[in-house]
């Protein structure tokens, strides 16, 4: 029982998060962000594209140092 | 976003899936037994009608800026999944996937276990190999319509479009009878993995309640800004240790191909 748990656990994660949780992470800071700044007079749409510009090569920056 | 932008987005992504799922079967269905193939197919397909049966008028009935905050926010973490793998293939940090090594994988795993019957199903391994691949895929293909779709209020179109790139795959499969290997898999994944990005940030930063410049006009920019963008990472890449055309990295000669 616990292993099937445990396996459909890891099958969420993987189906998800996928190889690098730091992309998840990003993502969700970087909408509650956006959703912060909408709720001021500056404008939040520039977030997300600046937010993808960094995470992108850093993602890929860790991918080849693990190797 | 119009009806053609839909329609290809959906299209390429569900064919992408199509292709993956038709190996296992084919692999299933060729070392095994074409019946038991077949039906792990058809009662993986009953229980996908039943998610669409429960997901599809659940998903009409939440509030569109909820909707698309979540799904954007889904469609951009997979999105920069497919590109990361597809930039570090694209740029030789990670070995292509080719559908030809993995059907060869999957008939030598499914060729290796003992032949058992139950019920109305001959070989009960190549009914769950077959059941399990195309329910995985398919759960995929359901997600890919039910978002873009309710997103775009336009299920029945994004459905014909992922029913479409099904035929089409299905159709080369049972034709060749053998992987996939021609379909250019890594190229749409490349596709998929911007177009997936790009409707996520869109979507995403709307449901958190920015406003874009020029509405559905921005994809216009967006998609080929992260294009391009996704070019120039497999460019310096390339150029990287490990990479096709950068300084080579000491690679011990046992050390398995990277894949996935």
């Amino acid at each position: 029982m616990t292993a099937r748990l445990r396996g459909l656990l890891a099958f969420w994660y993987d189906f998800v998060i996928g190889d690098d949780w730091l992309v998840a992470a990003g993502v969700v800071a970087g909408l509650a962000v956006t959703y912060a700044l909408s709720r001021t007079a500056v404008s939040a749409w520039w977030l997300l594209p600046v937010l993808l510009a960094v995470l992108l090569p850093l993602s890929l920056w860790r991918a080849i140092r693990r190797g | 976003m119009g009806a053609g932008a839909l329609f290809i987005a959906v299209f390429l992504a569900c064919m992408v899936e199509a292709v993956e799922a038709t190996t296992i079967v084919l692999a299933a269905g060729t070392t095994r037994d074409w019946r038991s193939a077949g039906t792990g197919m058809a009662a993986a397909l009953a229980v996908l009608a039943v998610v669409i049966a429960a997901l599809g008028p659940a998903i009409s009935a939440v509030p569109l800026h909820g909707l698309r905050l979540v799904v954007g926010a889904l469609l951009l973490v997979f999105g920069l999944q497919w590109l990361r793998k597809a930039i570090l293939r694209a740029s030789g940090h990670k070995a292509l996937h080719d559908e030809a090594r993995i059907y060869q994988q999957q008939v030598a795993a499914a060729a290796g276990q003992p032949r058992r019957s139950a019920g109305l199903v001959p070989d009960w391994f190549g009914f769950t190999l077959s059941f399990k691949g195309v329910l995985l895929e398919g759960l995929e293909v359901v997600f890919i319509v039910l978002t873009f779709g309710t997103n775009q209020h336009d299920v029945g179109l994004a459905a014909i479009a992922a029913a479409c790139a099904i035929a089409v795959v299905a159709g080369l499969g049972v034709a060749v009878r053998a992987p996939l290997a021609r379909v250019p898999e890594n190229t749409m994944k490349f596709v998929v993995g911007i177009m997936l990005t790009a409707f996520g940030t869109f979507w995403g930063a709307e449901g958190a309640g920015a406003h874009w410049p020029g509405s559905d006009a921005s994809l216009l920019v967006l998609i080929p800004a992260i294009a391009a963008f996704a070019l120039l990472l497999v460019a310096a890449m390339r150029r990287a240790p490990g990479g096709q055309g950068g300084p080579e990295t000491p690679v011990p000669a046992t050390a398995p191909a990277k894949a996935g």
